[in-house]
């Protein structure tokens, strides 16, 4: 009785992003398939599932990566039009890519001003600004980081992730999407991006947290949807399921019963 | 801003020798000292095998140089503009062909259409010419990017095609005819003695020049203070402010340094009743028109790559079109305009060179796409995309010319000159990677 009462409490608020449906296919393999997956404001959702079974492509698509072959975003209930990146960045959409997707020949600060330049009046790079700004926020999130003039492709691999991460939260973003965000990151700096994650969520950002580590998802994450062969296996709140029940539906595809199933769960 | 006050590299660096000093507070890029010094040599090499096997050396002399500076200048505006093609990992092998073309279809615009309507020599002749040909450079070079950007084609084949096709075209034009002369206030954009400027106009355009580098380096001093980022030590930037304007001063001394020749001086005297006085009248070249305009477009291009959106975006593009995409930078319609740019500045090369040569020929320009690629490639701007300077490229074009005219100076036979080109751009993109190395 108990779960079916929040499930109706949490359908009377309105989702920040619901992907209803979505469908793409690449040269006939169905990345995704009928996919769908809310989010709420100031929420965690841990997507997982194995390699290849369509998470990351899933969130390309949020973030305007991919185009979609079927199926409607809606974001605050309304149907939103998401063709490219700059479409889903209209709408609050900030993407930490897996891959970090940084431009290495140029600075931090080009980085995180990348597509969004500081101007000067005019019409100029405004790059004293730029430099200004990004050390303020490297400051919050990497104090060490010193290394402003030289170029991303110098830095290492936790200096550069935490640029792509002050990258998304530089511009306000509403949604964030982190795929793998703590990969390259030590045990310090890993626990630096939890206690972020958790700032955000107090401002209201939802967040898609995408990770292989399931431990990292039931620390940060409200809610975790799993994912198996393109489909949605399931999705369930962190409180109702065990690691080792989401274990079986990221392996088996088996769905426990503190779970709603999705069309992906394993019929048994 | 004093807590700050120490540069980036953090405490491994300290003790470090006074050559590596001076070079971090100057912030000079070692790569160009590099290629300076490569150029010296050059130059030095041409002028002492002059003396020793041609008993004078005709290399480093005010004419000389004066005359390389013209002949540069078609090669640089060009490089300007290879740079950000490289850059964003493309490459334009149709440049030499569209300079055919586009200096043919203005020969034929001035010389066999527009006197029609306006009469000979109508002061409005060249302005017309020159827009023309600008406009058809840039509408040649924004087809050659739909086709790459949006058609997806891959840049080497397309301008591979166009290498042909606008040779092809450039005879077609007008079957080969040689068009000559061209407008007479058109030829002055080639150069030569009325071409220049004239003493005066030269000491005026360095003085400018040097104010516009003291200003340079004072706005961006106060622009890092505003913000409390660490400033250059005082005696750096006093030096770098003293050796570009010796540079600049230098160069305006050769120019005003070479005289008209004695022939133009008698027709120059005759027409304007000057008596010359014993001993000859020396009148001063300064600096030649094409030098300025590729002086011009150098800065333009300096400050379009590394003060604008566009530029930062040329650079993020070259370092990972894939995160440049993902930034919501619109990758393809970047790419076209980069290519437009490209005919554009062919356009400016086809109008110094036809002026030069005082007639549009369908072979001009044959070969400058490998000249052009080469000072663009010498000058530092790495084929894996991302990485080059305009002012590299700039220097890049003189060493090439550098090479090409003093080899013709000192009498190498053709067949040798080629060998050596080719030979010399090998070794200094090989000389690049193994600095680019010991840099990582």
């Amino acid at each position: 009785m108990n779960a079916t009462a929040e499930n109706i409490q949490t359908e009377t608020r309105t989702p920040l992003v619901e992907m209803r449906d979505i469908s793409i296919a690449f040269g006939g393999i169905k990345a995704v398939d009928h996919a769908s997956v809310s989010l709420y404001p100031g929420e965690v959702v841990g997507l997982l599932g194995h390699n290849g079974a369509g998470k990351s492509t899933l969130i390309k698509i949020l973030s305007g990566a991919y185009p979609r072959d079927g199926g409607s975003i809606m974001i605050n209930g309304e149907e939103a039009n998401i063709n490219n990146p700059r479409d889903a960045k209209s709408y609050g959409i900030e993407t930490i890519y897996q891959t970090l997707a940084l431009a290495d020949n140029v600075d931090a600060a080009a980085n995180l001003f990348l597509g969004r330049e500081l101007l000067t009046p005019w019409g100029t790079l405004d790059d004293a600004a730029m430099e200004a700004a990004a050390r303020k926020v490297m400051g919050r999130l990497n104090p060490n980081f010193r290394r402003f003039k030289e170029p991303v492709k110098a830095l290492s691999g936790g200096q550069r992730q935490s640029v792509a991460i002050a990258r998304a939260i530089l511009f306000n973003a509403r949604i964030l999407i982190m795929d793998e965000p703590t990969a390259a990151l030590g045990p310090q700096e890993t626990a630096q991006v939890g206690e972020l994650i958790k700032e955000l969520k107090k401002d209201g950002i939802g967040i898609f947290l995408i990770s292989h580590d399931i431990h990292d998802v039931f620390d940060l994450a409200d809610r975790v949807t799993v994912m198996k062969n393109g489909q949605v296996v399931g999705s369930a709140r962190t409180t109702d399921v065990t690691k080792d029940e989401v274990l079986g539906m990221i392996i088996l595809g088996k769905c426990p019963p503190g779970a709603v199933p999705g069309p992906g769960a394993a019929r048994l | 801003m004093n807590q700050i006050s120490q540069t980036s590299a953090g405490p491994g660096l300290v003790e470090e020798g006074a050559v590596r000093r001076f070079l971090r507070a100057t912030e000079i890029d070692t790569r160009m000292l590099g290629m300076f010094g490569a150029l010296i040599l050059i130059w030095m090499g041409f002028q002492i095998y002059g003396i020793v096997y041609n008993g004078n050396g005709a290399f480093l002399t005010y004419r000389n140089l004066w005359n390389l500076s013209v002949q540069t200048s078609s090669i640089a505006v060009m490089a300007t503009g290879m740079v950000l093609i490289i850059v964003t990992r493309h490459i334009d092998l149709s440049v030499g062909s569209v300079l055919g073309i586009t200096a043919m279809l203005m020969g034929v615009f001035q010389v066999w259409v527009l006197p029609q309507y306006l009469g000979l020599g109508h002061p409005m002749i060249w302005v017309l010419t020159v827009l023309f040909g600008l406009a058809v450079g840039t509408l040649i070079g924004a087809f050659h990017g739909v086709l790459i950007a949006y058609l997806q084609i891959p840049s080497f084949i397309v301008t591979l095609g166009g290498l042909l096709v606008w040779r092809g075209a450039a005879w077609w034009v007008a079957r080969g005819e040689t068009i000559s002369p061209v407008d007479a206030n058109f030829a002055l954009i080639g150069g030569g003695p009325y071409g220049s400027i004239g003493y005066w106009g030269t000491w005026f355009v360095a003085l400018l020049g040097c104010v516009a580098v003291v200003l340079m380096l004072a706005s961006g001093r106060r622009q890092r203070a505003r913000f409390g980022f660490p400033l250059r030590p005082v005696w750096a930037e006093v030096f770098l402010a003293a050796i570009s304007a010796a540079l600049i001063v230098g160069a305006a001394f050769i120019a005003n340094e070479y005289f008209w020749p004695v022939g133009i001086v008698k027709q120059y005297a005759a027409a304007n009743n000057i008596t010359i006085p014993e001993g000859g009248l020396n009148i001063s070249h300064g600096f030649a028109i094409p030098v300025l305009i590729a002086a011009f477009v150098c800065i333009a291009m300096t400050f379009l790559a590394t003060r604008t959106r566009f530029g930062r975006y040329v650079f993020a593009i070259g370092g990972n079109p894939e995160a440049a995409e993902l930034a919501g930078i619109n990758t393809k319609r970047m790419t076209m305009l980069i290519f437009a740019l490209m005919g554009f500045l062919v356009g400016i090369s086809a109008t110094i060179s036809s002026a030069r040569l005082n007639s549009a020929t369908n072979a001009l320009g044959q070969f400058d796409e490998l000249y052009v690629i080469a000072a663009t490639v010498i000058g530092g701007t790495s084929l894996a995309g991302g990485m080059g300077t305009i002012y590299g490229a700039m220097l890049g074009a003189v060493v090439m010319q550098s090479l090409q005219s003093g080899m013709v100076l000192v009498g190498f036979d053709s067949a040798v000159q080629q060998m050596v080109v080719g030979g010399v751009l090998v070794v200094a993109v090989w000389l690049d990677t193994i600095y680019q190395r010991r840099v990582k």
